[in-house]
């Protein structure tokens, strides 16, 4: 499989620039969720979709749903592309944001829509100028001083405009080939590569996710745990919040996936490969998660973000 | 005054202050030092948690009173001479595991030592409350760092210092798990003229030490006894003298590794010469016991790990080879050969196997730099200005290329060109086939740094503080401006430029964009190279520290002391990096702890970079030779 794949994406780019990179097929993709391996015909439709195309650019969905049992939606979420293409410079760049509600405080809903807006709000005018102006220069702190300064201000505006309330933060800045991470609780960035690998890039900061770390308890004991939302950090709880704070590389070929817990807690890895492997574009993907973790009970409000770099 | 009579006290300040009376909270004792708690008594006095009263920041600091009762004055007097010379020793010492010595002070029947609060348990407590065998990972660590610490205490000079006293209550594990030292020699000087107390403790004291010997394998016995203790719950303490024989540790727990039994076992061997000869050697045991368990050694002195000047440790050269000059720069191995250029002005070239000369090359200037190979010949550049391309095989030139200054860069040789920086203020980028330039870029500031190739770009320094990044049509795609020079190499992961700057930053770098991802402040300039294994940065800097940082986090994750300045380059050979330090020391360092393997001493300082091959690691000193070493 694995080599299948390797004959499919080869590392050097295909010449075949003017191919054109709709896929031909879509509508006869499934639309739902499916575990079973990929087809043939699936598998041409990603080769098909991984073409090089001109210039590079991001490709996202987004899906926010309350879930099944849940009667109100705590989830937030920022996502916003961009791509400046001219004689001097071509860059595809992103903010993408999620900010989960903590169910046990009130003030919850408010606290992730002032995570969200304000770390935005901050980024946006940090980097309009540098990215976008006339002249651009670039800005004096490095990206992950300004994420840092982002989640404290965020911090900040909950306990003011939102006291008691907390939140999980996982905020992506994509520029190119390259993102810089922030996060905060236990909301999850994946890289999703198209060999099936699912790689998580940030560390939940909940208690049970320690005690798997420590090795006191099994990661399927920690599936299962009945405290297992219980967080040790969270935006709007305590002081100081220390994000962490790190840079990757965007999966090529692959997804950036950043989801809250009423996705990742409830869906199983190569399922959520699958579903994302099989839609024919990100956005039916992200409602074939949703689809998916309320199919499995859809305990929990479910939030996700996919983003492709198509280049 | 203060000075008279050290204690004052808030309340009550007219109650006699003769032996036995303890001080209280809220006490000042030497008009400074604030007693918030008794953390410890004993025969000899007591130990108090007390606030420093001189920084506005809380800083606490452990004070031991001891009280003397001798009422002979003269011998209380000679007692305080000892006592006071003893705390001289002390407060030079300086090692992650010992506390500091701040202060010390005495006053008629009473001496005081003022020393760095160590917020932790001693073993004694640990191993009283424990109910199940610790990890045997855990110990390991532990004594890792113990040998570590006795080897600083005997390699001490002018005179080695024996501790004399290693037992589970004398070690504190602090917060972040690493061991300290605690109850000094100091305390039994004072006592030593009371009365014939033996100084030790039953239990963990070898034979040799109840005939009155204070050596370094007194330390190690009571070493293996205290991990014997630790690895069996077995009090020593409570069984008869040097009866451990009857109580195999593999009897009692059975989880521990026959190579860590076999270590403790030769520790404590009733005879001092069947015993390590040196803690050094059983640290090296320890860590071979690691190795051969899979045991993950934490890097036990995350900020202080240092370079130590003791003799190379078991590393003997394979082959020396003697120039007529310094050697500044790196060697390069290739086919058997290895090449390295001098400031007797020739490149050599000798057998790697022998390091027989088999060539020279004559430039007409220095060779800082570290030769190239491409399709047969050896490519290096020369403060004569030019860069050089000779035949690997005869040592005869093929041809030349004249810059306008000095070439102290290295040569990168990519897509048919070779890449090289010039004093002139440009890079170059020579044709191989032709031998002329095809471009060049002007960048208004020797160029020292490097450059890395990679996907039709070209990253460099120069002394003006910036870095650039040009394609390969000659076009600056961006710069990004450092606050003082780069003379750092750039390297290219999968994220990020990385490069290091003489304002004393490492810096990553969006290669597409010249963008800072993030800043990692070092102590110092650096001129240094970083390079790059597995998501952890090594660079070296005028501080005398080599940084282990990680490239996506920008967190320290350990750094090396030396004792001079890292200029030289880092690299990674099989998970171990090998630096050389202005000091003439060239290090192995475990690549994921810092933790020393060995060091090996050249006659000079080392300015240049190692180059590896089939474990054998060559370095060229400024002592002007090359030495070939088994990694």
């Amino acid at each position: 499989m694995a080599n299948f794949f390797k004959k499919l994406f080869p590392p050097k780019r295909s010449a075949a620039r003017d191919v054109p990179t709709v896929p031909r097929n879509a509508a006869n993709l499934p639309s739902e969720a499916t575990t079973a391996p990929l087809n043939e015909e699936q598998l041409e439709e990603m080769a098909q979709a991984f073409n090089r195309v001109e210039p590079p650019q991001l490709v996202v969905g987004v899906g926010r749903d309350q879930g099944r049992q849940r009667d109100n939606n705590e989830d937030a979420i920022f996502a916003q592309t961009a791509t400046v293409s001219t004689s001097k410079a071509t860059l595809p760049m992103g903010i993408f944001i999620v900010a989960d509600g903590m169910g046990g405080h009130e003030n919850g809903h408010l606290a992730s829509d002032l995570a969200v807006r304000s770390m935005s709000t901050y980024l946006t005018q940090r980097l309009h100028h540098p990215l976008f102006g006339i002249d651009p220069e670039p800005p004096q702190d490095s990206l992950q001083e300004i994420m840092r300064q982002g989640v404290r201000l965020a911090h900040e505006a909950i306990t003011q405009g939102a006291p008691g309330g907390g939140t999980t933060l996982t905020a992506v800045l994509v520029m190119n080939t390259q993102m810089t991470v922030a996060h905060v609780g236990d909301t999850r960035a994946y890289a999703i590569y198209m060999d099936g690998r699912v790689q998580t890039l940030t560390r939940d900061h909940s208690l049970v996710k320690r005690l798997e770390e420590l090795g006191q308890i099994t990661a399927e004991e920690a599936a299962v745990h009945p405290q297992k939302s219980m967080l040790y950090r969270a935006l709007g709880q305590g002081e100081p919040v220390e994000a962490d704070v790190f840079t990757a590389s965007m999966p090529e070929p692959g997804y950036l996936l950043i989801c809250s817990d009423g996705l990742w807690g409830v869906v199983p890895e190569d399922e959520l490969f699958h579903i994302i492997a099989s839609a024919p574009n990100p956005h039916t993907a992200c409602q074939n998660l949703i689809e998916a973790a309320n199919n499995h009970g859809g305990p929990d409000n479910i939030t996700a973000i996919l983003v492709r770099l198509v280049d | 005054m203060a000075l008279t009579d050290p204690i004052t006290r808030k309340l009550g300040a007219d109650e006699p202050s003769g032996p036995g009376n303890q001080l209280r909270a809220g006490d000042t004792l030497m008009d400074r030092y604030q007693i918030q708690e008794i953390i410890g008594s004993g025969g000899m006095g007591t130990v108090y948690r007390a606030r420093d009263t001189h920084f506005q920041a809380i800083r606490l600091v452990a004070i031991k009173e001891m009280i003397s009762n001798i009422a002979d004055p003269l011998v209380r007097k000679n007692i305080n001479g000892i006592y006071e010379r003893e705390s001289n020793i002390l407060a030079t010492l300086r090692h992650q595991s010992i506390p500091r010595i701040y202060d010390y002070h005495t006053h008629n029947d009473r001496a005081y030592l003022v020393m760095e609060y160590v917020n932790g348990r001693d073993l004694d407590d640990i191993l009283a409350e424990t109910t199940t065998f610790f990890p045997e990972e855990q110990i390991l660590n532990w004594a890792v760092e113990l040998c570590d610490v006795l080897q600083y205490l005997h390699e001490h000079k002018p005179e080695p210092i024996i501790f004399r006293d290693m037992k589970p209550s004398n070690i504190m594990i602090n917060q972040q798990n690493h061991i300290v030292l605690v109850d000094f020699g100091i305390a039994k000087v004072f006592e030593s003229g009371t009365k014939n107390t033996m100084v030790g403790t039953q239990g963990y004291s070898p034979p040799d030490q109840y005939r009155g010997e204070a050596t370094p394998a007194v330390d190690l016995y009571a070493l293996g006894a205290s991990l014997h203790h630790l690895l069996t719950l077995r009090d020593p303490r409570l069984e008869a003298p040097f009866s451990f024989a009857e109580r195999p540790i593999k009897d009692i727990n059975p989880n521990v590794s026959p190579e860590m039994i076999a270590v403790v076992e030769k520790a404590l061997q009733y005879s001092p010469d069947d015993r390590f000869k040196t803690a050094a050697e059983m640290k090296q045991a320890l860590l071979g016991v690691a190795q051969r368990t899979g045991t993950l050694i934490h890097s036990g002195f995350i900020s202080q790990t240092s370079g130590s000047s003791a003799p190379s440790r078991g590393v003997k050269s394979l082959w020396v080879f003697e120039c007529e000059d310094e050697i500044r720069g790196t060697p390069l191995f290739n086919g058997g050969t290895l090449y390295v250029g001098c400031y007797d002005h020739n490149l050599y070239a000798l057998d790697a196997a022998n390091g027989e000369f088999k060539w020279k090359y004559a430039t007409d200037g220095g060779i800082p730099g570290r030769p190239a190979f491409y399709e047969g010949n050896i490519y290096i550049g020369s403060e004569d200005q030019r860069l050089h391309v000779i035949s690997a095989r005869s040592g005869s030139v093929v041809w030349t290329y004249f810059s306008d200054g000095p070439i102290r860069s290295s040569p990168r040789i990519a897509e048919g060109h070779a890449f090289v920086g010039s004093d002139d203020g440009y890079l170059h980028a020579v044709n191989v086939a032709t031998g002329r330039a095809s471009w060049k870029v002007e960048t208004g500031a020797a160029i020292r740094s490097t450059a890395w190739v990679s996907q039709e770009y070209a990253y460099f320094g120069n002394e003006a503080g910036e870095l650039l990044c040009a394609n390969f049509r000659g076009e600056v795609k961006w710069r990004f401006k450092a606050k003082r020079a780069i003379t750092s190499s750039p390297i290219i992961g999968p994220e990020a430029v990385y490069v290091g700057s003489q304002d004393g930053t490492l810096y990553a770098i969006d290669p597409n964009s010249g963008w800072v991802l993030w800043r990692f402040r070092l102590g110092k300039a650096t001129i240094s190279s970083p390079t790059l294994s597995d998501n952890l940065l090594f660079i070296g800097a005028a501080d005398n520290v080599l940084y282990c940082v990680d490239s996506r986090t920008a967190k320290e994750v350990w750094r090396f002391t030396a004792e001079h300045q890292i200029s030289g380059s880092p690299i990674v050979y099989k998970d171990f990096v090998y630096c050389g330090s202005v000091d003439g020391h060239l290090y192995c360092l475990e690549m994921r702890t810092g933790r020393q393997k060995w060091a090996f001493a050249t006659e000079g300082p080392i300015t240049g970079s190692p180059a590896a091959n089939e474990d054998i690691i060559y370095i060229g000193s400024t002592d002007k030779k090359v030495y070939a070493l088994l990694a």
